[in-house]
């Protein structure tokens, strides 16, 4: 093994800020250090900033910057638009309805809406992951008010077919968010094609900085304010704006949409050829999730009777970081929510690892990543008390 | 890996004892794959109750491996009386620690080892005081339905 080489693939937890990105930052930090508050020269270079930012954002998902509001993650987007909106509208009803396979900044608001009285349905997934239209039609009632589905799934990449579900909301008169802190970046968007009322983004995702995400609220869309305090945000997310974050989130997503289709092809191209690679050297795996429309750089598999928790440690070791939907290695100890729902045996679900590669993945670090698997995978059946005899 | 310590960390990549024996005078299983960690636990035992080589399978996670690889080292070369003193916290002890939430880990350890000697116990028609009250089957039934890790944590990270 070659000594001290990094393998990152975990692209889909976190990104590196792009060198153009930071360079776009740093003078933010310093000399053009204003309020964008402030009627002064410097605080109106803030201000500039940050119109440029809201453009550059809007620019990638194709709406108006009037109707972007920037957040500090992902996380508060969606906590922001689920929450505000049933509360907006719950002089008509108290029902909501989101999928199975949200991100816990769904799940838990939904946790939260229920403990304040409302209703909320979770859409089951099919075996491959995806909602399935006509169940969403099914759980739409008189009192629903709110409908949020993920956009791409973060542990398995599964693409939902998001104008779909979105007209049937929409035919019932009913708003739609979706989660695109995956998508973003990696998946073409245009909200007016999709004809999303919501939508959640995160700048760090995308080789932008971390601290700093945005909300897509369509105009129209009279999502009550999230902050109190100052006029920041057209009054509806108050206190001093992240400068240094935003600006770094715009020119993130300004590269992002330059380089959409270049990414696309070269993940899709680097994670085929990962699992090609798994597929010649590894016995006894199973991917999890469809492979069609799915995120380019996200692989999900499961090695059979070993656990994750332990093939991240030895790939760990070899320099290489990837990720696993194992309790062993959640802080709640409970197995992923997401494999569970697409009926992945929970067994099975311990052994799960997922790869996602990303701008700065190359052909080599897949090969060493191919290798050091192999050692990891037959180091830790050997060692294990589960076999194929063992029969699972 | 900042999450384990040295200790751990070595008898997880170079595990000790690890391996099937033919015949084994006991063995124990523990735990179950639904759970994410199953422990099989061998132990040959001369003519003078004592432990003289252990061995041991795990699917589970590090500090499930480093755990039955410690526990095993532990247990060689005592009685069997002596081995069934083998707590749960020296185990973690002479593993020098595992994070709050992976002590589960070592509860299993103790158990399998246990389960082997209650084996052995019944094969050759003895009794010890060690096993007094132990039931392996009820135990793993348990863990079975409710992979119940949540009892061995300290009580302020049960919320997590």
């Amino acid at each position: 093994m070659e000594e001290n080489r990094q393998v990152y693939l975990d692209y889909s937890a976190t990104t590196p800020v792009k060198r153009e990105v930071l360079d776009a930052m740093l003078p933010y930090f310093t000399e053009n250090f204003g309020n964008p508050s402030s009627l002064y020269t410097v605080g109106q270079k803030s201000k500039d900033a940050i119109r440029t930012a809201r453009d550059q954002v809007a620019g990638l998902i194709g709406a108006q910057p009037s109707e972007i509001f920037f957040t500090s993650s992902g996380t508060e987007a969606d906590n922001w638009a689920v929450i505000g909106a049933a509360m907006w509208k719950r002089g008509k009803g108290k029902h909501v309805i989101t999928s199975a396979i949200e991100h816990h900044a769904l799940l838990h608001s939904g946790d939260h809406l229920e403990k304040e009285g409302f209703d909320v349905t979770y859409l089951p997934v099919d075996a491959q992951g995806f909602v399935r239209p006509d169940d969403l039609e099914k759980a739409i009632r008189d009192d629903t008010t709110v409908v949020s589905i993920m956009f791409a799934n973060n542990e398995i990449g599964t693409i939902q077919p998001i104008a779909e579900l979105c007209r049937i909301a929409r035919a019932h008169g009913v708003l739609f968010h979706t989660d695109a802190v995956q998508a973003l970046g990696n998946v073409p968007i245009d909200v007016n094609g999709l004809g999303v009322d919501m939508l959640s983004m995160s700048g760090h995702k995308i080789y932008g900085p971390k601290g700093v995400g945005a909300l897509y609220v369509r105009k129209g869309v009279n999502l009550p304010a999230y902050m109190q305090g100052g006029a920041q945000e057209s009054g509806k997310r108050a206190g001093t704006e992240n400068l240094t974050g935003i600006v770094g989130f715009g020119k993130a997503a300004e590269l992002s949409g330059q380089n959409l289709e270049k990414h696309i092809a070269g993940l899709r191209g680097l994670r085929d050829y990962l699992l090609e690679k798994i597929r010649a050297e590894i016995s006894d795996i199973r991917v999890n999730g469809s492979l069609e429309s799915r995120l380019p750089g996200n692989l999900n598999v499961t090695f059979k009777y070993i656990e994750g928790e332990a093939i991240l440690l030895l790939l760990d070791m070899a320099g290489i970081a990837v990720s696993t939907g194992s309790a062993c290695s959640s802080a709640s100890l409970t197995p992923s929510h997401v494999l569970d729902a697409i009926g992945v045996p929970v067994e099975e679900i311990h052994g799960s690892i997922r790869f996602t590669v990303g701008d700065f993945t190359t052909k080599e670090d897949i090969d060493y990543t191919v290798e050091a698997l192999k050692t990891a995978v037959s180091k830790l059946r050997g060692i294990s008390s589960l076999s194929r005899d063992s029969g699972f | 890996m900042s999450m384990y310590n040295e200790t751990v960390i070595e008898h997880f990549s170079n595990p000790h004892n690890v391996g099937d024996m033919e015949n084994p005078d006991g063995e124990g299983v523990y735990g179950s794959p639904v759970c994410g960690d199953m422990m099989k636990i061998m132990i040959r035992v001369d003519e003078n109750d004592v432990i003289t080589d252990a061995k041991f399978k795990t699917f589970g996670c590090g500090s499930a491996i480093a755990s039955s690889s410690i526990a095993t080292d532990m247990v060689i070369g005592k009685t069997i009386e002596d081995a069934l003193t083998v707590t749960n916290k020296q185990v973690l002890d002479a593993l020098g620690g595992l994070p709050a939430i992976k002590i589960h880990c070592s509860v299993l350890a103790d158990h399998a080892i246990k389960s082997a000697i209650y084996d052995y116990a019944k094969k050759r028609g003895k009794t010890y005081k060690g096993l007094e009250g132990f039931d392996p089957d009820a135990d793993e039934e348990d863990t079975h339905h409710g992979c119940d890790m949540e009892t061995a944590l300290p009580e302020h990270l049960s919320d997590l």
